[in-house]
């Protein structure tokens, strides 16, 4: 059969030279290029100490946001359950009450939110779709459970830390992708 | 009454001198595993073990308690006295050739002079080969007690080359035997320390050594009792938990035996390179000596050691025709030109 491709090549059956059978300075080659290799700068990154820099259009675990004062952004509005092709996204909106403003930006919220991450495809859509930027794909990837239950993230898994009360930690579970605001 | 009057303070020393190289034995094959590891990480461009404990200097603790934690088979079909006895022997096979190997001069503690060797007996060398003679029975024992086919034929594949290649270690140590004129380890040494080393007066017989040493430690290029890969073990196929693992240990003390023998035999023993060893001993003391002494062996020994895991991650193993090729063909024939060769020089130098 005629190759396919001009990267195969043929395998060399002539039979081993003297040079050859004597094993030995070949092996001593052979020996050489491990040596090289021994001395190498090696390219391990020490994984959960380390980490690749992430691609900045990276798209991790969602995030619920907050504005500066702390309160939710989302107002339930539900454009980003429609953006979502594989219908990952489940909401209840409920009405603002008297005493919550500090709780809520706007009259109204998503009392119940849910993102089944097993079902989410991390295509970023939703986040495009967010009017108010209360939606946003962060930089935590690799969650881990031990049921399928539990890997539907609700309003507790997902919003982020108070930037008033934890701003460090909100600031690590911002990441760099959020918008700036 | 003579046979009586046993030497207490003898039997202590000699007691403690044998624990002493049986821990070193043990812990130096341990971190054999370890360096193993790490060399096979470095050469492939890892970094190999790195979690337990700095440097991953836990890992051979933490791969021991695995092997201990590990579910004991035995298989039905086997014979049970000779499938506990294997793995027992291979250990005990490997960790006898220690006795004869003298591990730095003396040491002077008040008036007693202590010799840093077990057993300075006349014939070392004969000993030695006796000793990893019997090596083959634990490999024969292991796969012979599985009851299980492919252990036998890989038994007896390992048993073979076992032979195989001792002839040709035999041959080239006579060569060498020639020129010391002894069979004692000590002497030789002595001989080394005031003279050249004998790697210098028998390159060859050297060369055939090294090679005849990986064949008897089963190492790659001559693994084919393992054959990991393709032949998934071989005669320890039906081992599991410890007993497995002594078959993998007395690999590991095999390689540092062999080590320690090639450094004491070819290049020079505890002899300190580049220094006289008795003008030391003069400005230095003998117990400081001794102590730079039984370094420089380590240091010999962990070359050679290195050396034998530089060949593992270079080289593949070689067939089982070619192996007999070379062992009977290639080996053998240059052993006794060897032995020709230096048996008319000595011939010429003393007539």
């Amino acid at each position: 059969m005629e190759a396919l491709t001009n990267r195969s090549k043929a395998v060399d059956r002539r039979p081993m030279t003297v040079w050859e059978k004597m094993y030995l300075p070949v092996i001593a080659k052979g020996m050489g290029t491990t040596l090289k290799h021994f001395f190498m700068k090696k390219p391990t990154i020490n994984y959960p100490e380390e980490t690749r820099p992430f691609s900045p259009v990276f798209r991790g675990l969602h995030v619920l946001n907050r504005d500066e004062e702390g309160r939710e952004r989302c107002t339930a509005c539900g454009l980003c359950a429609v953006a979502c092709p594989a219908e990952a996204i489940t909401m209840e909106a409920a009405e603002r009450k008297e005493g919550e403003e500090n709780l809520y930006r706007e009259e109204k919220y998503a009392a119940r939110y849910e993102i089944n991450m097993l079902r989410c495809i991390f295509c970023g859509l939703c986040e495009e779709a967010c009017p108010k930027d209360a939606i946003y794909l962060s930089e935590t990837f690799t969650p881990s459970n031990f049921t399928r239950q539990s890997f539907i993230y609700g309003k507790p898994d997902l919003l982020i830390p108070d930037p008033v009360k934890e701003p460090e930690l909100y600031q690590k579970a911002k990441g760099e992708r959020a918008k700036k605001n | 009454m003579m046979l009586l009057s046993i030497d207490l303070t003898f039997l202590l020393e000699k007691a403690v001198l044998i624990s002493a190289v049986i821990a070193i034995s043990l812990v130096a094959a341990m971190y054999s595993t370890w360096m193993e590891r790490k060399v096979a990480a470095y050469m492939q461009d890892r970094i190999g073990p790195t979690r337990a404990g700095w440097g991953g200097l836990l890992q051979p603790l933490a791969d021991g308690l695995k092997l201990f934690m590990k579910e004991e088979i035995i298989p039905n079909a086997s014979n049970k006295f000779l499938f506990v006895l294997g793995p027992g022997l291979a250990m005990m096979t490997a960790m006898m050739t220690s006795a004869v190997i003298p591990w730095g001069k003396e040491i002077h503690i008040g008036e007693k002079v202590v010799s840093l060797q077990i057993a300075d007996i006349n014939i070392g060398i004969l000993y030695i080969f006796g000793v990893v003679s019997m090596g083959v029975y634990g490999i024969m024992i292991g796969g012979w007690a599985s009851n299980n086919k492919f252990s036998l034929l890989a038994a007896l594949r390992g048993a073979s080359q076992m032979i195989s290649y001792e002839l040709a270690m035999g041959l080239a140590i006579i060569a060498l035997l020639m020129l010391t004129g002894s069979l004692s380890l000590r002497t030789i040494v002595e001989q080394q320390s005031t003279g050249w080393w004998y790697f210098f007066k028998q390159p060859l017989g050297f060369l055939i050594f090294l090679v005849c040493a990986f064949a008897e430690t089963n190492r790659t290029p001559f693994d084919l009792p393992e054959a990991e890969n393709e032949l998934n073990f071989g005669y320890h196929q039906e081992y599991s938990s410890m007993k497995l693992g002594f078959y993998l240990f007395a690999e590991y003390i095999n390689m540092f035996i062999s080590s320690a023998l090639m450094a004491t035999l070819y290049f020079g023993g505890y002899d300190i390179p580049f220094v006289n060893d008795a003008n030391l001993v003069n400005s230095w003391g003998v117990n400081a000596v001794a102590a730079l002494q039984i370094a420089a062996l380590f240091g010999k020994i962990f070359l050679f050691i290195f050396f034998f895991m530089w060949v593992r991650w270079t080289i593949p193993r070689f067939r089982y025709d070619q192996l007999m090729n070379l062992g009977w063909k290639g080996m053998i024939p240059l052993a006794l030109l060897n032995m020709l060769v230096t048996a008319a020089w000595q011939l010429y130098r003393h007539a």
